[in-house]
């Protein structure tokens, strides 16, 4: 089961060293993490994608907890939730391709961020799997390079998670 | 007035209160060791090798409950820590670590002696620091000294480069330490104790199960009243022999793989087991799937993650042992019903069934010496009074087994890690911090070898420890296991090219004693503890076909142990061949 952690974390050097070494060292599987620091510059927030049973979940978390910088975690996936990503795609755009390109953004909602005369480089942000299927609809002839950022959460209604 | 980092370094130390560092000095140490040089608070207590710095300082943490305190210089320095790190992590004990680094110029550009210390020992430490202004440096020794002893106990490092202690600052030592992202817990839940009390009682065949975490918790006190009120059989782990009096007849010895066969198969029909302090190691446990098929468990720990890590539970109390125990006899003392007594005698019954089995019983006929009939004087001869620390092998597991531990804190041994070399140094750490006791190292011809330059360290500190070798030869129990499980093929286990131990001690400035007959062990052992001002090397030459007995192979469960009988194999001994 695919699980969505979402960490308050020191803003220290190797805070996030001590999270990918947890993650190594036990054999968890960390399938993405988005880090960046918050509105408090002491704190860093990390949102943590992994798969797991139940029971591997549950000594996750706690050992996550365990860490001396990690400040505060929430299972984002235990309730009702947002989660979104950021795709940065460039690909070819030149002859009869370049319109259907912009067709397929405009229809994804995606924007064209940056433009030579045989390429387009779109930004497109939503869920992993409406990433997945623009990056289907271009069809892997016509990709140069694909970005992700990796998942970020936020729990849906009044609460949040801060210290 | 502003101090250089080294001077507040060691004042830090001082207002910590603390009185022995071990250590050893570096390049990146040195300013340190100057500011160490002009006081005469604190005490260094110069080893032979880093290694013997961390046990040494580890066995003063288990033998007082205090925090030990260790020095080094970087790169190499640091390196050689990291064993005694890890061993001390594996086994949850309290050390601050301190190792010089090279200047924060430097830091990065492989500089000599450079190591990335908080890189390489972040998988062994509850936490570590590099302090990299010496503003910051007070309040990081006050943090790493508060992390290391509260919640689950640990090793802490803190990195230390070389201009740190050389730049200036004024110095406060900071009275507390509070820290938004640790907060340890001690109280349990009220509303888990009290279910874990009402299954208690409903017990027919209860079993407790007690480990490491109440001696650290201090909770030796508690757990004695908790069992005694209940009349329940108790065992206990590697880790916690002591806790709860040995030679009481509600003790069924230690369990697990060499555990005892009244304990190992009491775990086995528990109908509620009681897990104190304990996590459910692999040498505990056995096979998971056959392990203890009709208990409810309850467990208390003050980590939540050794919670249901291995083996699910029914009651989990998040919580110190003392203070939870404490709480659990006070819902006993209260509650109206009362231990179902029939079905206890009818389980003390069974227990004592088992017992008679005497699974510890030896051959006392030998005309070789039988390392158990060592022990067994040992104790004998000690009151059972003394510290013992061991080194790992077969050697440890009779000590486990022989030596009857009534205390907490005598029995010193590397249970987690199982780190050869443990031992000696570990005995300096508890002589260095119980002078007036007896305190023996109870190793193997191997295990002793990987950290015998510390015979140095023992001469120059004058520390009287009696070394008990039991010389078989052989790395015991890697041969026992490849006579069982490997068809006799002693791959590499054979002690080739022993030295002359008495020779060894002698040279040291100590005192030898070579002993190769039953009839004289006991005469020795009392000679040396005679000797009360001198180390002695008691070199035991043991029968190196003996095994350690009852013993649970891997994959099988407690109720499937191997008792007896224990075949010599005389053809594959090299030296009776
Ligand atoms: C540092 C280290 N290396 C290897 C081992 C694996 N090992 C466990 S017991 C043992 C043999 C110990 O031999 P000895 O000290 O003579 O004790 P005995 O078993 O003979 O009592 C070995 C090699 C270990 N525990 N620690």
């Amino acid at each position: 089961m695919r699980h969505v952690i979402s960490i308050l974390l020191e803003n220290e050097a190797g805070a996030l060293s001590r999270v990918a070494g947890l993650f190594s060292a036990r054999g968890y599987n960390i399938e993405s993490l988005a880090v960046a620091p918050t509105e408090d510059s002491t704190l860093s927030r990390m949102t943590l994608v992994t798969t797991g049973s139940d029971e591997v979940i549950e000594q996750i978390t706690k050992q996550l907890n365990k860490l001396v910088d990690v400040v505060k975690l929430v299972e984002l996936t235990q309730g009702p939730y947002i989660e979104r990503e950021m795709l940065l795609i460039k690909v070819r755009a030149a002859g009869d391709g370049r319109d259907e390109v912009k067709r397929l953004a405009d229809i994804f909602r995606g924007h064209i961020i940056d433009v030579t005369d045989t390429t387009y480089t779109l930004e497109l942000t939503g869920t992993g799997s409406k990433l997945d299927a623009f990056i289907e609809a271009l069809g892997p002839a016509g990709i140069i390079e694909v970005v992700r950022s990796g998942p970020s959460g936020i729990a849906r209604g009044e609460k949040g998670v801060h210290v | 007035m502003e101090l250089t980092g080294a001077d507040i370094f060691v004042r830090c130390l001082r207002d910590e209160g603390v009185e022995y560092v071990f250590g050893y000095p570096g390049g990146a140490a040195l300013h340190i060791y100057d500011a160490l040089y002009r006081q005469d608070k604190v005490k260094h207590i110069l080893v032979r090798h880093e290694q013997g710095a961390t046990h040494a300082a580890d066995g003063y943490a288990r033998s007082t409950g205090r925090p030990g305190v260790v020095l080094v210089t970087s790169g190499p320095g640091v390196t050689n820590t990291v064993t005694g790190i890890a061993t001390a992590y594996m086994d949850s004990i309290p050390l601050v670590i301190f190792s010089g680094q090279v200047a924060t110029s430097l830091i990065g550009d492989d500089a000599f002696q450079e190591v990335d210390a908080v890189g390489i020992t972040r998988p062994c430490v509850k936490h570590n620091f590099l302090v990299k202004d010496v503003r910051d440096l007070a309040a990081t020794v006050k943090k790493a000294f508060y992390i290391a002893t509260t919640g689950r106990p640990g090793p802490v490092l803190v990195d230390i480069p070389k201009d740190v202690t050389a730049h200036k600052c004024e110095y406060a030592y900071p009275k507390e330490v509070s820290m938004r992202s640790y907060n340890p817990v001690t109280k349990g839940h009220p509303g888990q104790i009290k279910k874990a009390v009402d299954l208690i009682l409903a017990a027919k065949r209860p079993m407790i199960y007690s480990g490491g975490g109440v001696i650290l918790s201090e909770g030796s006190k508690p757990l004695t009243d908790f069992v005694r009120l209940l009349g329940y059989p108790i065992t206990q782990t590697l880790m916690g022999l002591g806790a709860y009096p040995g030679t009481d007849p509600l003790s069924v010895g230690m369990l697990g793989m060499h555990g005892t066969y009244e304990a190992n198969m009491a775990m086995h029909e528990c109908d509620v087991l009681i897990a104190i302090g304990a996590r459910f190691d692999d040498r505990v446990t056995g096979d998971l799937e056959k392990f203890c098929p009709h208990a409810r468990i309850i467990h208390v720990d003050i980590d939540p993650a050794s919670i249901s890590k291995n083996v699910p539970v029914e009651v989990p109390i998040v919580g110190a042992a003392d203070a939870v125990l404490a709480e659990m006899i006070k819902l006993i003392k209260a509650a109206k019903k009362k231990p179902d007594k029939d079905a206890l005698a009818a389980w003390w019954k069974q227990i004592d069934q088992w017992r008679a089995q005497n699974c510890l019983d030896y051959d006392r006929d030998s005309k070789l010496i039988k390392p158990q009939f060592v022990l067994e004087t040992l104790y004998e001869l000690t009151g059972g009074e003394a510290f013992v620390t061991s080194d790992v092998g077969q050697h440890q597991m009779w000590a486990a087994q022989f030596y009857k531990f009534d205390k907490p804190r005598r029995w010193i041994n590397s249970g987690g890690l199982g780190t050869m070399g443990f031992g000696l140094p570990a005995a300096m750490g508890v002589q260095m911090a119980h002078p007036k006791s007896t305190v023996c190292c109870v190793t193997g011809e191997a295990s002793i070898q990987m950290c015998i330059q510390e015979l140095s360290t023992c001469k120059q500190y004058d520390l009287p420890i009696k070394i008990v070798n039991l010389n078989n030869r052989y790395m015991g129990m890697v041969r026992q296991w490849q006579e069982f499980f490997y068809d006799r093929r002693y791959s590499h286990s054979y002690m080739d090219a022993l030295p002359d131990f008495v020779k060894l001690a002698e040279s040291y400035g100590h005192v030898g004693l070579k002993i190769e007959k039953p009839a004289d062990v006991e005469g020795a052992l009392k000679e040396a503890l005679k000797l009360k001002d001198r180390l002695v090397f008691l070199d035991f030459i043991t029968d190196q076909t003996e095994n350690v007995y009852p013993m649970i192979a891997a994959g099988k469960g407690h109720n499937e142990m191997h008792l007896k009988p224990c075949k010599a194999v005389v053809s594959t001994d090299r030296e009776l061949a």
